[in-house]
């Protein structure tokens, strides 16, 4: 009889206790950099910050990225494809082999007619769903779609213009929205961004626009190995960076992105966590090469290169800024054996001016344009004042062209030929480098320029083309890495910026936060992150 | 009075018809392409130029205004171009989010402004004088952006009695997160209405109808009441330019705080180059500047007979 009464009651601890152990963990008040939460309907702006806090959380695209690790390039890996392959006999012909049983945080199944219907949101003008606004915002990445279907609800076929290895790469921007909750908001994609469908670890349970967005787990997420171990995470936008640090200093957030540099020592005394980590990103001189050009002559080219004290100007960033040695990451797959070794050496800085005919007495003159702040620009004013004082030094005299970030992307976008950028012969502006296009071929195909693309400064080269051309007709990785080392290498070789650092990503957190690991690339995986 | 009223409401009409236009030529001319600041960065041309028919900035500039002003004329302010969202209910929160702000910053300011001004005034020469004109003078030439984040690593980082940023939940919440801010933007307001009240409480008593009514007895009090209601049209000009100023004033403050009112938004609107919601926030500003000083011109006469006979 007393086993009868205690029995129920030792099953109700052991249900409790179970229950107890199970709880998600903490809280997570995150402050962005952003102006305002990015937009949550699948296709975020504010750039990458979006895509990081707004995008991989709430969404997963067919090809997600590898963030679990700090020690090694992040790589592709299947998200809500299982696999991809191309046809060796046309090699415009894609298939893709959907991950089966997914569903969308509204409970509707995730399959091939949805991927179809998120596409149509960005290519297909005609389709009630399409979104010009998304499809500027993350539609030119798969530009090389031509058309696409699902023969079955597990099977995606996607055709291209050409042959395109980069593929896998593109769609990893483009994140998978529920096709049954935009019916449910009645086709309005603003009510969709106030309560978004995706099939991420998060799900979104409040937003308040410009001061806060609640996130919290999506329990049936279907990579038990990646379910949300908090229970909310909170982003807060903080565009500025006293803010975010006395916020930090004070309790208000656990979490903050990119403290000012000349803050971390009083956060570092505070007991807070700092984390960096190397990461695809690059702050460089983009030159231009119309014919007017200071920069057209290869030896002014790299002995700017050569004249950069790359370690002081680390040092001004409190040491949290990583050298650069070309336009990738020196342990990228894509670095390849570039002959010319980027390093401070201003007496062969100062010969090659010479023999170009340059020097202190009879220097080259060029303008720069450059912004105050801005996404990746880090800390521009300082860097392009310690980089001014390095050029004069060897006969380089660099007059400078300060305008906001809006102004300079306008710029960047119309062109080095544009008139408002007459008399300016480089720009200032930071590249992430995550995917090959990005990275490497956006900059130096030729037909790439201004309207069509970011080839800023008209760079032509008939050698490279073909090289870029091999590159994305190379279906194995192998041999893909390999050429794209070789598109490298000669971009390097040709100087054809003027390489500066790569940021390392600073960030912030209270010594309660545990589980964060801060991978080699622009984006975070938060669902390991507890809050003790 | 009525009249008075009347005709001030009349002469209100066509300043807001201005104000539209002055608002939209402005931003027009003003560089920048409101499009290529919000699509990707790689956007091809012919997406851009889908999203810039989609927000009608492929119409002449004529067309463009006309359409904008019968969509103020109907409450409709547009749709932002860089969210989507219809302006109307953007500036609606953000404008209650900066009244919060101001009439905490009011309060504060115009209550400690009236008490330095007129104790300065009242015993002009003396230490009181020279003190109250101290704390305006440091009112009026404090940055004020570097004194918020002076108040938040002192009270919020280092005493941690107060929270650093944010607007916080619930009303409780909102008055302790509002005081760092109002407290920073009451500080101009503090020395500037200080001075105009210390100079005109200064300059009133010095008045002839003062002395005879020291001469007939009346005690410090009841003089003070009379000096009072002659310095009031003139306080109330300030008070009424200063309650403006701190409306429109705040886009300092408001990103030192992370506070999400009408400044926060319109720096992130120009930084954006996002049009609907710069033009939306430039006329309401304006429109309330206009309100304010009808408001001011109306209190004035009826505290000042001789006013409406002008």
């Amino acid at each position: 009889m007393a086993s009868r009464v205690w029995r129920p009651v030792v099953l109700a601890c052991a249900l409790a206790l179970s229950t107890f152990g199970a709880r998600a963990e903490g809280v997570l008040r995150i402050g962005m950099t952003a102006t305002d939460i990015p937009l949550t309907h699948g296709a975020p702006d504010n750039g990458f910050e979006g895509f990081r806090f707004t995008g991989f959380t709430l969404y997963d695209a067919l090809v997600n990225w590898d963030l679990s690790s700090a020690d090694k390039p992040s790589v592709i890996k299947p998200g809500l494809a299982l696999s991809w392959s191309v046809d060796p006999a046309d090699t415009t012909h894609w298939t893709f082999k959907l991950r089966p049983g997914v569903r969308f945080h509204d409970g509707s199944a995730f399959d091939a007619a949805a991927v179809v219907w998120n596409f149509d949101k960005l290519l297909n003008k005609g389709a009630p769903q399409f979104d010009a606004r998304q499809a500027s915002l993350v539609g030119f990445r798969i530009a090389s779609v031509a058309s696409y279907g699902a023969p079955d609800a597990t099977t995606v076929d996607i055709k291209t213009k050409m042959a395109d290895s980069f593929l896998p790469f593109e769609l990893s921007y483009i994140l998978m929205a529920s096709p049954a909750q935009f019916e449910k908001v009645g086709h309005d994609w603003s009510k969709f961004a106030a309560e978004p469908s995706g099939t991420g670890p998060f799900r979104l349970e409040k937003l308040v626009p410009h001061e806060r967005a609640v996130l919290v787990p999506f329990k049936d997420y279907w990579d038990e190995t990646r379910r949300a171990r908090l229970d909310r995470l909170e982003l807060i936008p903080m565009p500025e960076g006293n803010t975010r640090t006395a916020a930090l200093l004070s309790g208000q957030v656990d979490f903050i992105e990119a403290p000012p540099p000349d803050t971390i020592p009083r956060l570092k005394s505070a007991g807070m966590q700092i984390t960096s980590n190397p990461y695809p990103h690059i702050w460089p001189y983009h030159l231009s090469r119309l014919p007017d050009s200071p920069w057209n002559d290869i030896r002014v080219r790299k002995a700017a290169n050569l004249a950069v004290d790359r370690d002081g100007l680390k040092e001004l960033l409190g040491g949290y800024a990583l050298p650069a040695k070309g336009q990738v990451l020196p342990d990228s797959p894509w670095f390849g054996k570039p002959s010319f070794d980027i390093k401070y050496d201003v007496e062969a800085a100062k010969k090659l001016m010479t023999e170009a005919g340059y020097g202190p007495d009879k220097p080259v003159k060029a303008k720069i344009l450059i912004s105050a702040s801005g996404s990746g620009q880090m800390l521009p004013l300082p860097m392009n004042e310690f980089i001014q004082e390095n050029l004069k030094e060897i006969g380089i005299d660099v007059d400078f062209e300060v305008v906001d970030f809006t102004t300079l992307t306008n710029r960047w976008r119309a062109g080095a030929k544009a008139d408002p950028n007459a008399g300016v012969s480089a720009i200032n502006y930071s590249y992430a480098t995550v995917d090959p296009f990005n990275a490497l071929i956006r900059f130096t195909r030729s037909d790439l320029h201004a309207p069509n693309g970011v080839n800023w400064g008209f760079y032509a080269d008939p050698e490279m083309d073909a090289l870029i051309a091999k590159a994305q007709s190379a279906f194995d990785p192998a041999a893909q890495n390999e050429i794209l080392g070789q598109v490298h290498a000669r971009m390097v070789d040709d100087a054809q910026f003027l390489w500066v650092v790569h940021d390392v990503a600073p960030r912030a957190m209270t010594p309660n936060v545990k589980g964060f690991v801060q991978p080699r690339n622009w984006f975070l995986d938060l669902t390991s992150v507890t809050v003790k | 009075m009525l009249n008075y009223v009347f005709r001030r409401v009349v002469y209100a009409a066509p300043i807001a018809i201005g104000v539209t236009l002055l608002v939209f030529a402005l931003l027009h001319i003003a560089p920048g392409d409101p499009i290529n600041a919000v699509a990707g960065p790689d956007a091809p041309a012919d997406v851009v130029e889908a999203l810039r028919r989609a927000y009608g900035f492929d119409k002449p500039l004529p067309v463009q205004y006309l359409l904008f002003l019968r969509r103020i004329l109907s409450g409709d302010l547009g749709v932002s171009v860089a969210t989507g969202r219809p302006v109307s209910g953007e500036l609606a929160a953000a404008f209650v989010n900066t009244l919060v702000l101001a009439l905490g910053a009011a309060l504060m300011g115009f209550v400690a402004g009236v008490a330095l001004g007129a104790a300065a005034g009242w015993r002009k020469g003396s230490i009181t004088d020279r003190l109250a004109t101290l704390v305006s003078l440091i009112g009026v030439s404090i940055p004020h952006y570097w004194f918020g984040m002076v108040l938040v690593i002192l009270l919020a980082v280092e005493a941690r009695w107060l929270p650093a940023m944010g607007m916080g939940t619930g009303l409780g919440d909102l008055a302790v997160h509002a005081f760092l801010p109002a407290l920073t933007m009451a500080v101009i307001p503090t020395g500037i209405v200080a001075r105009t009240v210390r100079a005109a409480v200064g300059e009133t008593l010095e008045r002839e109808f003062v002395q005879a009514l020291r001469a007939k007895g009346l005690r410090r009090g009841a003089i003070m009441r009379h000096v009072a209601r002659n310095v009031s049209p003139t306080l109330i000009a300030v008070l009424g330019l200063q309650f403006g100023y701190l409306l429109g004033g705040s886009i300092l403050i408001e990103t030192v705080f992370a506070w999400p009112g009408a400044g926060f938004l319109l720096n992130e609107a120009i930084f954006k180059r996002d049009l609907p919601v710069l033009q939306g926030i430039l006329l309401m500003l304006a429109m309330f500047f206009v309100l304010l000083n009808l408001a001011v011109d109306v209190i004035q006469a009826w505290l000042d007979p001789r006013m409406r006979r002008a």
